[in-house]
């Protein structure tokens, strides 16, 4: 019977070429997922050179009773209310715009889609899906109104001098 | 006076350096014809022979060319606007003024960039709603409808990119804007947010990111797939074009024909 010796080397489900195959075929899907992980390593920054995200919005007795006063550079509020004072972000939640505060309207408004807020963040109408943040509000030893932009807080939070 | 223009250009043709460039030598034949489009690099990627009627302006328009010659003008005037430009956040502003006011024919070249690109996005629409309404994304032309929407968002991305560079208030917003709408893909929103800007806002890295995407990557894809779309014109029987026959004529001819075979 030599046709079957002839044929046995065949149905090997896993010859030599086969081996090599599924070898080199398995090291370039490493590589290319090494690949992958090294493109989104080097395009994430390690170092970024944005601003602090601590503002110093100086002395507390520069803002008077029931002023408003946006900063544009930093976008956010420095609210002197009866309470006391209080930080609101200045940047829409919905796509991140710089929101104005209307004095002849006691409002705070949105120029790009119209979204539209109440004074201590609440959202009246528009499209924007959550209210504007509260920001971490404090006193430097300096006697300076210290605002951390990265730290939302709970509305409703005043801080008192 | 024996020679005329024509004479010499066809001694011209005829030199050994000119053979060696082109090929497919003189003469006008068919063959000859259809070598001198064969055996270009640029042309080859067309078909040899096409029918009159898909050429004439009713079958296409011309959307399909006209949107090619927008973006020929968007390279040629894109790269002396790179001569000019520094994709930094102190300079790029102040070089945009200084295209339109102080560099020569400046003022002309950033225009001609900037019209020819709202051109180009409302040619590239008007080219696939012609495609589409004509039926000429079916089979077997059903690929090159796939490269075309490929295309169409590389597009888009090219005009998005180029909104940025001038480093206006209005660029500003509008990548504040379209990167916060990137923000909403599920779960990884924020991630590409982050990998597209550079940073959490936008800042010098973003600037730069979207000057290299502009000015070298998205142009680079376009051209690889503008070059598979023409590919696939001629591999795919030609411009899709009516039947010379009117099609009534040709669905009552049709069970004849079965029956005839039969």
């Amino acid at each position: 019977m030599p046709e079957e010796k002839q044929i046995a080397p065949q149905d090997k489900e896993f010859d030599r070429r086969a081996f090599f195959v599924k070898l080199g075929l398995g090291s370039l899907s490493i590589a290319a997922a090494g690949t992958v992980a090294f493109a989104y390593q080097f395009l994430s920054p390690n170092i970024l050179y944005e601003p602090s995200p601590i503002v110093n919005a100086g002395k507390p007795e520069n803002y008077a009773v029931n002023s408003v006063t946006l900063d544009v550079n930093s976008g956010i509020y420095l609210i002197h209310a009866q309470e006391g004072f209080f930080a609101l972000s200045a940047i829409c939640t919905h796509l991140g715009c710089m929101t104005a505060w209307k004095p002849e309207l006691g409002i705070i408004a949105c120029p790009c889609h119209g979204s539209k807020f109440k004074r201590d963040g609440e959202k009246i109408e528009g499209p924007a899906p959550k209210p504007l943040p509260w920001l971490q509000t404090s006193i430097s030893d300096e006697g300076d109104l210290m605002v951390d932009r990265s730290v939302t807080i709970r509305p409703m939070q005043f801080v008192r001098v | 006076m024996a020679k005329t223009v024509t004479n010499y250009f066809e001694e011209l043709r005829g030199t050994r350096v000119w053979r060696s460039v082109f090929r497919g030598g003189t003469g006008s034949s068919t063959l000859r014809r259809a070598l001198a489009i064969q055996q270009n690099v640029f042309l080859h990627l067309f078909s040899t022979k096409v029918r009159t009627r898909m050429l004439s302006f009713s079958t296409t328009w011309y959307l399909g060319t006209l949107t090619l010659g927008t973006f020929l003008i968007l390279v040629a005037t894109g790269i002396p606007l790179m001569f000019y430009y520094h994709p930094s956040v102190p300079q790029a502003y102040a070089d945009t003024k200084d295209v339109q006011f102080v560099v020569s024919s400046g003022l002309f070249l950033r225009n001609l960039h900037r019209w020819s690109a709202h051109a180009m996005v409302f040619l590239v629409f008007a080219h696939m709603f012609k495609v589409f309404y004509r039926g000429a994304y079916r089979p077997p032309r059903e690929f090159n409808w796939v490269i075309g929407v490929i295309l169409l968002l590389v597009t888009l991305l090219l005009s998005y990119t180029g909104y940025l560079l001038p480093w206006d208030q209005l660029a500003f917003w509008a990548i504040t804007v379209g990167s916060n709408i990137a923000s909403a893909v599920p779960v990884m929103g924020n991630k590409v947010h982050f990998l597209m800007l550079g940073g959490n806002m936008v800042n010098a890295n973003a600037l730069l990111r979207f000057y290299v995407l502009h000015c070298m990557i998205l142009p680079l894809v376009a051209m690889l797939f503008v070059a598979v779309h023409f590919w696939r014109i001629r591999k795919d029987g030609g411009l899709y074009a009516h039947q010379s026959e009117p099609r009534t004529v040709a669905a009552q001819s049709v069970p004849a024909a079965a029956k005839g075979a039969q």
